[in-house]
């Protein structure tokens, strides 16, 4: 790292029970969600969480170009996870990584068992995440934003899908993992899943954890992501419960 | 290689309708023929980066984050700084834009927003030399497009200068050829503010900041940058139609017109942010 | 039999509408006997059966449906056309000619070109392939003139209103014609200007807010207000 970007890394990521942030353990971090954001894209939405700044767009049902990616019986379902090259400490280069790539096909996976994509075959559905700043969770955050924007997109989905991670720092078990606790604490484990059933779409973990340790640590995320869940649910509504009365 | 878009997104109706109407000065979305979409620039929106700014053209939305870093001069500007500008035409941003990297439209877009910065010596590389020949600090201004709605160039170009003048760089110490930055900042040495203002013909009218469906119908455009002493500093003519040498006159007296009133959008929005 | 929504409720994916004793409708989906929706939108009830009456969504031809296309591509025996949905729609020549006059060699081009916009009817369509389209019929045929906007396809219905009492509304205060296609593109046409243009913000209106009650009236002053606005100056 260069010398003009380096961080300091923390001595102690938990003091007096409190995080680096100043939270407590199964603390979210203030979270804040638009709906319907970008005039172009068929669907939308804007995602704040932590300092965390993200934006995504769906594009869809339309033609698949390049035709070949096409599929008979449904729509494929395409995801782009990206970063701006401004979003991190050191600038990045455009380029997608080998973690961009992960990172789209997770997500990818995470989003599509919500989606029926068999009422629209041989075309696609793109969702682009574009991360304009980051600060850990990123791709939870994401996965949450681009249920948002299928929703506005008016794609049918089975239920929203929510996402959130859960980690280990200075040997406790926390809720929401930020930058600093990503990179220098124990254990980093993001979930999504779909509130109604609690079916799980998205898990991966890294790190050290017992199985007690992780039996608790999913119970957390799982109820996290149902606060998150429910967080989505009021943006959208907000949108459209504007001061208008709806008959 | 650069080969001929496809083109036509507007049915001929569309097309008939939009070219009669400007020709009689009345624009599609009643603007007249010299008038801007209503500019909204909002400096630092992304604060971990050392600078940015977000450009509301109507409906055209572009951020730009400036980084800053320290690296090795160009072997033949040992004594300069380094400007770096990228853009990035996002899928998202439009129903037509593929992900990969920077398609020609990308990288002209970059680089008229480049010499627009560079020939009018808006950031002074010089005094961005820390040791002559072997440290300088590096300044990256990338250009992310987030929708698009006509007129990139000139909403790209206000969004770096904000970007530019919103950044804050770290004070530094020379310690026997060991540069050590401080906690303190100071901003980047900005010595003049160019704007581009983008001009398209259509039949034989100019009209300024056109939207997105002027650009599908128009014959060609014009880019003028001009600067704080109203000088010009960069020039692009766009499309696959012709220009005279009387409208380009006219464009560039447009262009000194209404680069005053973009100039100010910007300070407003940089000094509101400080 | 329980019912969870009332008419008109605004509900989101994921949001149980009903139990067992109901049938499904459109933009709904059913899991263990319940009733679920699948879009943003508002709750309706009709009979027994429940559907979900989206606010966005893209547009899904139906057999019947009336769609203005544009053409994007001329081929061996017909035209590609643009219908503003996911699938490329196709119109042979013997769907515009008439089926007797296809053994004379005929110049496509001369009848229809790229760019062109034509009101067409939905013959044919099943996901398995691409929907086919007729101009043959009253009233169909290549547009000549107007300007052209599109709105959500789902919001057409609100635009037509409760027999056409939406539509016929404006184009009773503008004096403008209005052609309208299922597949949410709308083409005005009027001589003056400035009532076209009342026209098109009336379309508008009508699309952010066909939620709401009482928009007739609405659009109506609207309209009056831009129209009357120029008159009297």
């Amino acid at each position: 790292m260069s010398s003009y970007n380096k961080v300091e890394a923390p001595k102690k990521l938990i003091k007096n029970g409190l995080r680096v942030d100043g939270r407590k353990p199964e603390e979210l971090r203030p979270i804040k969600m638009e709906v319907g954001v970008l005039d172009k894209a068929d669907g939308s939405a804007y995602v704040e969480h932590g300092r965390n700044k993200i934006l995504v767009a769906v594009y869809g049902p339309r033609e698949a170009h390049p035709k070949h990616i096409a599929l008979p019986d449904r729509a494929a379902l395409r995801c782009r996870y990206h970063m701006a090259p401004f979003s991190t400490e050191e600038r990045r280069s455009p380029a997608p990584s080998r973690r961009d790539m992960e990172l789209s096909k997770v997500i990818r996976e995470a989003l599509e068992p919500s989606i029926l994509t068999q009422l629209y075959p041989r075309t696609t559905i793109d969702v682009f995440i574009e991360i304009l700043q980051s600060d850990g969770g990123t791709r939870c955050a994401g996965i949450t934003g681009a249920s948002l924007a299928l929703a506005d997109a008016g794609i049918p989905l089975k239920d929203m899908v929510a996402a959130c991670a859960v980690g280990k720092v200075d040997g406790k078990l926390v809720l929401d993992l930020n930058d600093l606790e990503d990179k220098y604490g124990e254990a980093d484990m993001p979930i999504a899943l779909m509130p109604n059933t609690g079916k799980i779409t998205l898990l991966q973990m890294d790190g050290d954890l017992s199985t007690e340790e992780f039996n608790t640590a999913i119970e957390m995320a799982v109820e996290a992501c149902k606060k998150i869940g429910q967080m989505q649910r009021e943006s959208i509504r907000r949108k459209y419960l504007q001061g208008d009365k709806i008959a | 290689m650069s080969s001929t878009p496809s083109l036509q997104p507007l049915a001929k109706i569309e097309r008939r309708a939009l070219i009669e109407s400007v020709e009689k000065g009345r624009r599609i979305d009643g603007r007249s023929p010299d008038e801007y979409r209503p500019v909204e620039i909002e400096a630092g929106v992304i604060p971990k980066a050392e600078g940015s700014a977000q450009v509301k053209l109507g409906k055209t939305k572009v951020l730009v984050g400036v980084k800053i870093d320290v690296g090795e001069p160009f072997p033949d500007t040992p004594d300069q700084g380094v400007l770096t500008v990228n853009a990035e035409l996002v899928p998202l941003a439009s129903p037509t834009f593929e992900p990969g990297p920077p398609d020609e439209n990308a990288i002209e877009l970059a680089r008229v927003v480049d010499r627009g910065i560079r020939e009018s010596g808006a950031l002074d590389l010089q005094k961005l030399c820390i040791i002559p020949g072997s440290k300088v600090i590096v300044v990256f201004v990338d250009i992310y497009v987030l929708d698009h709605d006509g007129n990139l160039i000139d909403a790209s170009a206000l969004a770096a200068l904000a970007a530019l003048l919103n950044a804050r760089m770290k004070k530094y110490e020379l310690k026997k050829d060991e540069v050590v930055f401080k906690d303190k900042y100071e901003p980047l040495p900005v010595l003049n503010r160019p704007i581009a203002i983008t001009t398209a013909k259509i039949g034989n009218a100019l009209i300024v900041d056109p939207c997105l469906d002027e650009e599908y119908v128009m014959d060609a455009r014009l880019t003028v940058t001009v600067d704080d002493g109203g000088r010009i500093r960069a020039m692009q003519k766009g499309g696959l139609g012709t220009i005279t040498l009387k409208e380009i006159e006219a464009i560039i007296d447009m262009a000194l017109k209404k680069s005053q009133e973009l100039r100010k959008k910007v300070m407003e929005a940089v000094e509101q942010h400080e | 039999m329980t019912i969870f929504v009332e008419k008109r409720q605004l509900v989101l994916p994921g949001d149980l509408m009903a139990e067992n004793g109901y049938e499904m409708g459109v933009n709904v989906y059913r899991e263990d006997g319940k009733i679920y929706a699948l879009k943003v939108g508002l709750a309706e009830l009709e009979d027994r059966k429940i559907s979900v009456v989206p606010l966005k969504g893209c547009y899904v031809p139906h057999v019947g449906d009336q769609v203005i296309g544009k053409i994007v591509d001329v081929g061996l025996s017909g035209w590609l056309l643009d219908i503003n949905t996911a699938y490329q729609a196709m119109l042979p020549l013997s769907e515009a000619i008439g089926r007797r006059q296809t053994h004379v060699k005929t110049e496509l081009t001369s009848i229809l070109n790229i760019g062109d916009l034509v009101l067409a009817k939905v013959i044919a369509f099943d996901r398995t392939r691409d929907p086919l389209l007729t101009i043959r019929g009253p009233g169909l045929g290549r547009i000549t003139s107007g300007r052209t906007m599109k709105i959500s396809s789902t919001k057409i219905p609100r635009l037509i209103g409760r027999k056409g009492s939406m539509v016929s509304m404006i184009k009773r205060e503008t004096g403008c014609e209005i052609i309208i296609g299922q597949n949410g593109v709308v083409v005005v046409s009027g001589r003056s200007p400035l009532k076209v243009k009342a026209a098109l913000e009336a379309i508008s209106m009508v699309e952010r807010e066909a939620h709401t009650e009482g928009l007739t009236d609405r659009v109506k002053e609207h309209i009056r207000r831009i129209v009357e606005n120029v008159e009297l100056q």
